[in-house]
Formats: structure tokens, C-alpha cells, sequence
């Protein structure tokens, strides 16, 4: 006989939390109608950073393969960008044909870099970024290191781009964080973690953990393949060595070690504390570096999980919950 | 006789020079409860990680329900019904002991939802573990992580199980509710294997007892005469000069 018992899967700090989202949500819709040009394109690369700093959190902190060579997905979904886009297609609607076959690109290779452990998986991804990079060298459109530029965007009156670019990166940003934070939730969500947390524990219990990785590996190429696309669409010109450089999977890691690794919460918290530092350091060369790499020290030593992790764990609150809590009523039997 | 739910067949697995199980046969009924004993580094474990799935066999075959499954992963003899708890436990610490269980309700049983949900209770209950089901696994001692192999493995929903060393460290009173859970589990037609120093606890549950020693079965049949076989008096006193 079993007694009488539900599963709680929302907390009080989660409801609340939702509704602060869905404002959140409508003010930063609204925003392009009182804020500056400048602000705007800030605020389109702060989005694109969450993309970035979830999906590697998603792939590192979840799947628990560590990649250093992601730019390989930023620079491929910048890149089919440009080339749809030359061969006559929308250049917004070239951003998510590119991102799609950047995820089948990645759907492809993850049948042998999943093979991989991890610091042959890390540096493999890093050797499959350079070639990739050299290999877009010779496309004759992108000329080598000269370039081209996504000159199908000037048909638009640039501050209505400007308008339109923005909202696709935060339309984009809360679709592929709303697909992470569902994933998360659903029954592959319990086996993503369990991986994370013991990955030969996780295949006793029947995890298929080839298929789970798949879908973080592919996930995260097509949120990566995303913001290297409207990277591209916000600054139009695209220079292979700009696009696929390591920088962009540094600064992956140092927004998900500082958020908090493996948390939700954590890689947005991160890319916000790496938004602000780059817009107030970022002028000042390589002291900016120099700070971030210092911050990433202190922050592994003092706070080994994180921002979130800390505040999680002095308050123990979870503003988005992807657990299960069981509550008896009436008392054990 | 009952048909044959898993084997090993001539089965040797090396760790580089070290040959940790030399052609071993080993073979389980349907229903059956064995018994296996040994000393440290005899093996045990490591049989029982090639059964699993943990370990491919550097040699030989394993079979379950009548399949060949030595190619297959862990995760897919699981499905099949295969079930084990880890010597040394391996809690997922980042979730609750609920959250745990239900890993292995949702994956290893499919079944998800309320199905689910009622599976890791049960799963909960019959450990003990009720009262502890949202504490997170990374708070939880030795005893209570070793209560969560067992309720983990049990919410897969075995045909067999595989327990290796679950009983140590239990004062008399938690012995003798292990030893009624797994009675439990036998009427419920789970056919088991159960790695365990503590002898006198293992008759308590099994028909059938093996000795193992240095990779090999030393001794194989009914409990009472394998403990006097000479071979495994030896073997656990030290080999005594001709
Ligand atoms: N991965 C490994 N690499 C190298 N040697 C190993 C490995 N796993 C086990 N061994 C060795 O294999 C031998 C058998 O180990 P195993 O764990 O199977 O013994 P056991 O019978 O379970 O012992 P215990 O009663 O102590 O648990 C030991 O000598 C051990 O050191
Ligand atoms: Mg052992």
C-alpha cells in the first residue's frame, strides 16, 4: 500500500520569480522605443553573451564535456549566415537556416568527438575549430583573412535594423533559454543531471548517456551557431579570425565559472557580471583582461560554485526549479 | 530446473598485466539468491562490473535472458532488467535522494509522471528512506548513501539484482531489516546476487554460495559446505605449505 503523497515540482520563490520574467520580458520588448541607439546594440550583445554563457553551461556544467573550441560553432553560424545570404535568402531569416545547419553539422561530428574523454574531447573541439576556420578561408567569398561583410542588410534604414536585430537577439535569447530550462524539466532534464553528477552511476540506472549528450552537444552548437549569427547581423562585417577565436569560448567559461556552473541561473548571472565588467573596463586594454582573468582566479578559489551557487546555498532559494519535491499528507503511514 | 536469467561465460578481464578474473563460469536461475564471498581482491567486484555492463570482459561472454549482451552498455542491460548497486556508492550528490531515485524510475523503468512518482516511493519506502526523500544526496552518510544504491536499483524495476556489499557497517537491528527487505524482493520472484564478508547475514537469504579467490571460483553450491571446503578454509586463512 502506498500512502498519500504529491510531488511539488514549483516553489513560492519560483512563482514570484516568474512573474519579475514576464515583466522583465515586456519591458525589455518595449525598451527600443525610449532607448538610445547605443543602448540598444549594448543590450543586443549582453543577449547574445546569455546565449553563449547558458549553452556552454548546458554542454560543460550539464554534459560535462568541457569544449574549448565552441568558436567553431560561433564562426560556422556567422559564416552561413553570409553565405545564404550572398546566394539571395533574407539575411534574418539566413541567422536560423545557418544555426540549423550548424546543429546538423554538429548532429554529425558528435558521432566521433563523443567518443572522446575529456581533455581530448576539449583540445579535439579546439583542432576541429582551427581547420574549420582555415577552411572558411577558402571560400572565395570570404577571401581569407580579408573578409566580406552582410551587405544584404543595407536595404534596411539602419535604425530600424538596429530595432529588428535587437528583438530577434532577445526573442532568440528567451526561446533557447525557455527550450533549455524545459529540457531541463522534462524527463531528460533528471538524466542530464544525473550525468553531470556521476557518470557511471547515471548508465546503471539505464541513462542512455550517448543520446543525453547528443542532445546538450547539438543544443548548444545551434544556440552558439545562433549568436554567432546575429553577431554577425549587428556588426555586418564577418573576418574569419574575428569569429573563430578562442576569446569567445574564454569568455564562455569565465561567465559559467563565475555564475555558477551546472546552475540555470548561474551562466545569466555570469554573462550579466561579464556585461558590466566589459562595459566599464573593456577601454582599458589589457588591464581589462588582466581583471577578468584575476576575477576568474579569485572567484574559482573563494566560490567554486559560483555566484549562484553561493547565494543558493546561504538562502536556499531556487527562483527556477527543475527538481521534485515530495510532500506526504497526512503524516507517514 | 529454472531457466538460466544471466551467465558468464569463460569470462577473464586484465587490467594491463593483472589478470583480475581468469576464465570464469557463472551462471543464475531464475529466482535464485546467491551468495558471494571472498577475500579482498578476489574479484568479486570486478565479476560483477562485467555482469553490469561497468567493465567489457578482456575475454569470454556474458548472457542475459538467453541474449548475448556482452557488446551491450550498462544502460541497455538495465532495460532489460538487470540491476546493480555500486560497492563504493555513486549518489548523483547535486539531487535529492527523491530526484535520485526517480533517475532510475523514469530511465531504467520508463516510467515517468505519476507512474514514476509512485515507483520512487514505493522504492523509498521500502529502504526507510521516506523521511530523508528531499535531503540533497550530498548531505547523507555512508549508511543512508548505501539505503540509495539499493532503492535505486530497485526503481529500475530489476529481474536480477546485483548487491555488492551493502550490508557492512549495519548494527544488528539494520541488519535483520535488510536481510526481511531482501527476503522481500526474493518473493517478489527477483532472482539476486549478493557480494558480503559478513557470512552469517548472507545464509540468512541465499541457497546457493560461491567462493571466489584470485580471479577464480573456488567454490560453488550449497552455503554450509562451501564455508568447510578446504580451498576456501585456505583461502581466507592464508595459503597453508604441503
Ligand atoms: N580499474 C582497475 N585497474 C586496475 N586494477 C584494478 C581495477 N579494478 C580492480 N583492480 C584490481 O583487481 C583486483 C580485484 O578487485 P575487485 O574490486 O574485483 O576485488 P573484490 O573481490 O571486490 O575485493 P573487495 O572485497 O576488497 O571489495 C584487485 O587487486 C584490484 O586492485
Ligand atoms: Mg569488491
Amino acid at each position: 500500500m502506498t500512502g498519500a503523497f504529491v510531488v511539488e515540482r514549483w516553489t513560492t520563490a519560483s512563482r514570484i520569480g516568474f512573474l519579475v520574467i514576464a515583466f522583465a520580458i515586456v519591458v525589455l520588448v518595449a525598451a527600443p522605443i525610449v532607448l538610445k541607439a547605443g543602448t540598444l546594440d549594448r543590450l543586443t550583445a549582453l543577449f547574445i553573451y546569455v546565449m553563449l554563457a547558458a549553452m556552454w553551461n548546458a554542454l560543460a556544467g550539464y554534459g560535462g564535456l568541457v569544449s574549448i573550441g565552441q568558436q567553431l560553432f560561433f564562426g560556422l553560424g556567422a559564416y552561413f549566415t553570409v553565405r545564404l545570404a550572398d546566394a539571395g535568402l533574407n539575411p534574418f531569416a539566413s541567422t536560423i537556416a545557418a544555426a540549423l545547419i550548424v546543429a546538423g553539422i554538429a548532429w554529425a561530428m558528435s558521432h566521433f568527438m563523443l567518443q572522446l574523454r575529456g581533455g581530448e574531447f576539449a583540445i579535439g573541439m579546439w583542432v576541429l575549430s582551427e581547420l574549420t576556420h582555415l577552411l572558411v578561408n577558402l571560400d572565395r567569398l570570404v577571401q581569407g583573412e580579408t573578409g566580406t561583410s552582410l551587405i544584404s542588410m543595407n536595404v534596411y534604414d539602419p535604425d530600424n535594423r538596429r530595432i529588428a536585430i535587437y528583438l530577434l537577439a532577445f526573442g532568440i535569447m528567451v526561446a533557447l533559454l525557455g527550450a533549455l530550462y524545459a529540457l531541463l524539466r522534462s524527463k531528460s532534464g533528471a538524466a542530464i543531471q544525473a550525468i553531470r553528477d556521476n557518470e557511471v552511476a547515471a548508465t546503471s540506472v539505464g541513462v542512455d548517456v550517448l543520446k543525453t549528450k547528443r542532445i546538450l552537444f547539438v543544443l548548444a552548437a545551434f544556440g552558439i551557431g545562433l549568436a554567432g549569427a546575429l553577431w554577425l547581423c549587428s556588426a555586418l562585417t564577418f573576418q574569419p579570425k574575428t569569429y573563430f577565436s578562442v576569446q569567445w569560448t574564454a569568455y564562455m567559461i569565465f561567465m559559467v565559472l563565475v555564475g555558477g556552473i551546472g546552475k540555470f541561473e548561474g551562466a545569466i548571472l555570469g554573462a550579466l557580471l561579464f556585461f558590466t565588467i566589459e562595459t566599464w573596463f573593456g577601454g582599458t586594454g589589457v588591464w581589462y583582461l588582466i581583471g577578468l582573468g584575476l576575477a576568474a582566479v579569485v572567484f574559482s578559489l573563494f566560490f567554486p560554485k559560483g555566484i549562484w551557487g553561493a547565494i543558493e546555498q546561504r538562502f536556499g532559494i531556487t527562483l527556477l526549479p527543475i527538481g521534485y519535491r515530495l510532500k506526504i499528507i497526512g503524516g507517514a503511514e | 530446473m529454472a531457466p538460466t536469467v544471466l551467465g558468464a561465460k569463460q569470462v577473464s578481464k586484465r587490467f594491463g598485466a593483472l589478470a583480475v578474473l581468469d576464465r570464469v563460469d557463472f551462471h543464475v536461475q531464475e529466482g535464485e539468491a546467491i551468495g558471494i564471498v571472498g577475500p579482498n581482491g578476489a574479484g568479486k567486484t570486478t565479476l560483477m562490473n562485467v555482469l553490469s555492463g561497468t567493465l567489457t570482459p578482456s575475454d569470454g561472454h556474458v548472457e542475459l535472458l538467453g541474449e548475448d549482451v556482452t557488446a551491450s552498455s550498462a544502460a541497455d542491460r538495465c532495460h532489460r532488467g538487470l540491476s546493480k548497486t555500486h560497492q563504493i556508492p555513486l549518489p548523483f550528490l547535486g539531487m535529492t535522494v527523491f530526484e535520485n531515485i526517480y533517475v532510475a524510475a523514469s530511465h531504467g523503468a520508463a516510467l515517468t509522471g505519476e507512474a514514476g512518482y509512485e515507483l520512487t516511493y514505493e522504492s523509498l519506502k521500502l529502504c526507510g528512506m521516506l523521511a530523508i526523500a528531499n535531503r540533497k544526496a550530498e548531505t547523507i552518510g555512508l549508511l543512508d548513501r548505501k539505503r540509495l544504491e539499493l532503492a535505486r536499483a530497485l526503481a529500475t524495476r530489476p529481474k536480477i539484482l546485483l548487491l555488492d556489499e551493502i550490508g557492512g557497517g549495519l548494527t544488528d537491528a539494520e541488519t535483520s531489516e535488510l536481510v526481511e527487505t531482501i527476503r522481500e524482493l526474493r518473493r517478489r520472484g527477483i532472482s539476486i546476487v549478493w557480494i558480503e564478508h559478513i557470512v552469517h547475514v548472507l545464509l540468512q537469504v541465499v541457497e546457493r554460495l560461491i567462493c571466489m579467490d584470485a580471479g577464480r571460483i573456488i567454490a560453488d553450491g550449497e552455503p554450509i559446505a562451501v564455508m568447510k571446503d578446504k580451498a576456501v578454509v585456505e583461502a581466507y586463512l592464508g595459503r597453508t605449505p604441503e
